[in-house]
């Protein structure tokens, strides 16, 4: 049963970082694939080489102008106020070398999931490296540079003629892939969020509902900040599955960000573990019942790349490839080994101990609000 | 923004001597509910669709409604018009519409009526300045109310090479203090925070992580 599932994986991955002390740092993928490899969740079966997307491909959903830009940015000779233009060369985004090169594997990772679950090779395939979910037609946004989501959403489209749905679950609001199909009525995007009152990217509001023929197939759940596991996954419980049955994909794609966790430094919800194994194991489920078991995944933000993202990645590759893991703890040598580069102490389980959160007097409040948003969105289904 | 940017320039005015009957279908016909009155090109009176209701009614207890129907609006009309100038700014025009209740502020030029502006109109323009148009984060900072401090606030984002999208500021929670609302185009603005507190300043929004310096009191 666990030849069921592709783990695209190149060491290149690795190299999607802006500079050292920039938060998005895909050591993350090195720690998460160590932490995979120690529990030995990965066969050679499982492993996949990605092809880099062309040009031709990242052309779905991407400006030429833009990809040429991002091209030559580290050879010094486009102005500074030309790449602020494509959102390059700021705090969030700073150019670094290779940068095309590994955003369009990265993309390129995402491309080929789709097409290896598509030719039925695999039901399921799973590219950590991708998600990059803020990047915009023509400009570099929140960290992410192509975006790989939605260039595999396209590509669909255009192949398969395929009725896609895309489910976001990162903190962020997944505006990049959104906004792409935003007229598109055969793409339904759902993303699950803290609200943009108070987070970048600002938008994600329940009223953003699509437009033209693409009315209806958009779907935005923003929670309060400070969120907790039990009202996260009472609303993602609660949508879904009624925008699965309304809408009724032929594959569904989601992104697994994990910056939704209580020690992530960059939101302001409080989730633990618990929700990083329990959505994968509903949507496993879902794509099973659905899509004839047709599921890419992604990854995502996670700025905690040393106690959320490689446990929260490790329990969704373990679901993806009908291995799952309970509470268990984590291998001493994993820790062992990590521990000295750690600015923190590492996690001894995979899944969190209670308490981690501490309680908060508007627990009561935040639930009854997150509620009424999600009355809100049944509505419309 | 000033009034003259977002009134609507086509005003659909009707005669003192045209009578309330035809008033009515003036307004239903243009779908509108008020009507400013004209004569010779010049403000008279203005007409709201609930004015000539509620004379309707009055008159009615001592004519028949068809007879009522036929007065002329000069009779039924408000003769006291609150006015606003094409180069007023809108916050002048909003404040107008909230002081005195009204619905409408026809705009005038001299003498000359040149626009209409509605609290929907108003409104609109509020959205579009609050609403989100780029990819940004909300931050708020509270600082002492002093010369220069916006501008030593902005220059952290601008050392970061962060984009502002828009500056509110409001009256502080105690006198000599000021609450600076930024929409700014960056998803991590940790740096540009802690330099904000080392400057001695509150961050009120985001709240920042514990190796981030002093926090500021987070939002209740
Ligand atoms: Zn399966
Ligand atoms: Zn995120």
């Amino acid at each position: 049963m666990s030849e069921q599932a592709l783990f695209i994986h190149s060491d290149a991955f690795f190299r999607y970082r802006f500079h050292d002390d920039h938060p998005f740092n895909n050591q993350r993928l090195e720690l998460t694939l160590d932490l995979i490899r120690s529990l030995n969740l990965l066969k050679d079966h499982h492993l996949y080489e990605p092809t880099a997307a062309t040009d031709k491909e990242l052309y779905l959903t991407h400006d030429r102008e833009y990809v040429e830009v991002v091209k030559t940015a580290h050879e010094g000779t486009i102005p500074e106020s030309r790449l602020l233009e494509f959102g390059l060369s700021t705090e969030d985004n700073p150019v670094f070398d290779g940068m095309h090169d590994i955003a369009a594997l990265i993309t390129g990772g995402t491309l080929t999931a789709v097409k290896q679950v598509m030719s039925g090779a695999r039901p399921h395939a799973l590219n950590l490296s991708g998600g990059l979910h803020h990047a915009l037609r023509a400009k570099a946004s929140g960290f992410c540079v192509y975006n790989d989501a939605s260039v595999a959403i396209a590509y669909l489209r255009e192949k398969y003629d395929a009725r896609v749905m895309y489910i976001d679950t990162d903190a962020h609001h997944g505006d990049g892939v959104q906004w792409s199909f935003y007229g598109d009525p055969d793409v339904m995007t759902v993303s699950i969020h803290e609200t943009g009152r108070y987070l970048f990217p600002g938008t994600g509001n329940v009223y953003e509902r699509g437009h033209d023929a693409g009315f209806g197939a958009c779907i935005n759940i923003p929670v309060d900040a400070f969120t907790e596991d039990d009202s996260w996954m009472e609303a993602f419980e609660r949508v879904i599955p009624s925008a699965i049955r309304k809408f009724q994909p032929d594959i569904i794609l989601s992104q697994h960000g994990c910056d939704a966790h209580h020690y992530d430094p960059l939101t302001h919800l409080s989730a633990t573990i618990r929700i990083y194994r329990e959505m994968p194991r509903l949507l496993h489920e879902w794509a099973h019942e659905w899509c004839d078991g047709r599921w890419v995944a992604v990854g995502g933000g996670g700025y905690d790349i040393w106690r959320v993202v490689p446990r929260a990645w490790t329990y969704l590759w373990a679901e993806m490839s009908d291995q799952p893991l309970g509470e268990v703890d984590i291998p001493a040598a994993w820790r062992k080994r990590w521990q000295r580069e750690s600015p923190v102490e590492l996690p001894h389980t995979l899944h969190d101990p209670e308490g981690i959160v501490e309680p908060i007097p508007r627990r009561e409040e935040i639930t009854q609000k997150n509620r009424t948003v999600v009355d809100q969105v049944l509505q419309y289904l | 923004m000033l009034v003259e940017e977002i009134m609507h320039r086509i005003v659909h005015t009707v005669e003192p001597e045209l009578s309330i009957r035809e008033a009515f279908q003036v307004a239903r016909q243009h779908r509108i509910r008020h009507l400013p009155v004209v004569k010779e090109g010049r403000l008279v009176g203005i007409i709201t669709d609930r004015d000539l209701g509620h004379a309707l009614l009055h008159m009615v207890d001592d004519e028949p409604a068809a007879e009522a129907l036929a007065h002329p609006v000069s009779e039924v009309m408000r003769r006291e018009i609150i006015t606003a100038h094409p180069l007023d700014f809108v916050e002048e025009a909003a404040r107008l519409l909230y002081q005195h209740n009204i619905g409408c502020l026809p705009v005038v030029h001299g003498e000359r009526l040149t626009g209409i502006l509605t609290r929907k109109d108003v409104f609109k323009t509020l959205i579009e300045m609050f609403g989100v148009h780029q990819p940004s984060q909300h931050v708020e900072v509270e600082v002492a109310d002093k010369i220069g401090v916006l501008a030593e606030v902005s220059r952290i984002f601008s050392q970061h090479k962060t984009n502002i999208h828009r500056v509110m500021v409001y009256p502080g929670r105690q006198p000599g203090r000021l609450k600076l609302v930024f929409r700014v185009q960056a998803i991590n603005m940790l740096g540009a925070l802690r330099d904000i507190v080392s400057a001695g300043h509150r961050v009120l929004w985001p709240p920042l992580p514990p190796d981030a310096g002093k926090p500021g009191e987070c939002h209740e």
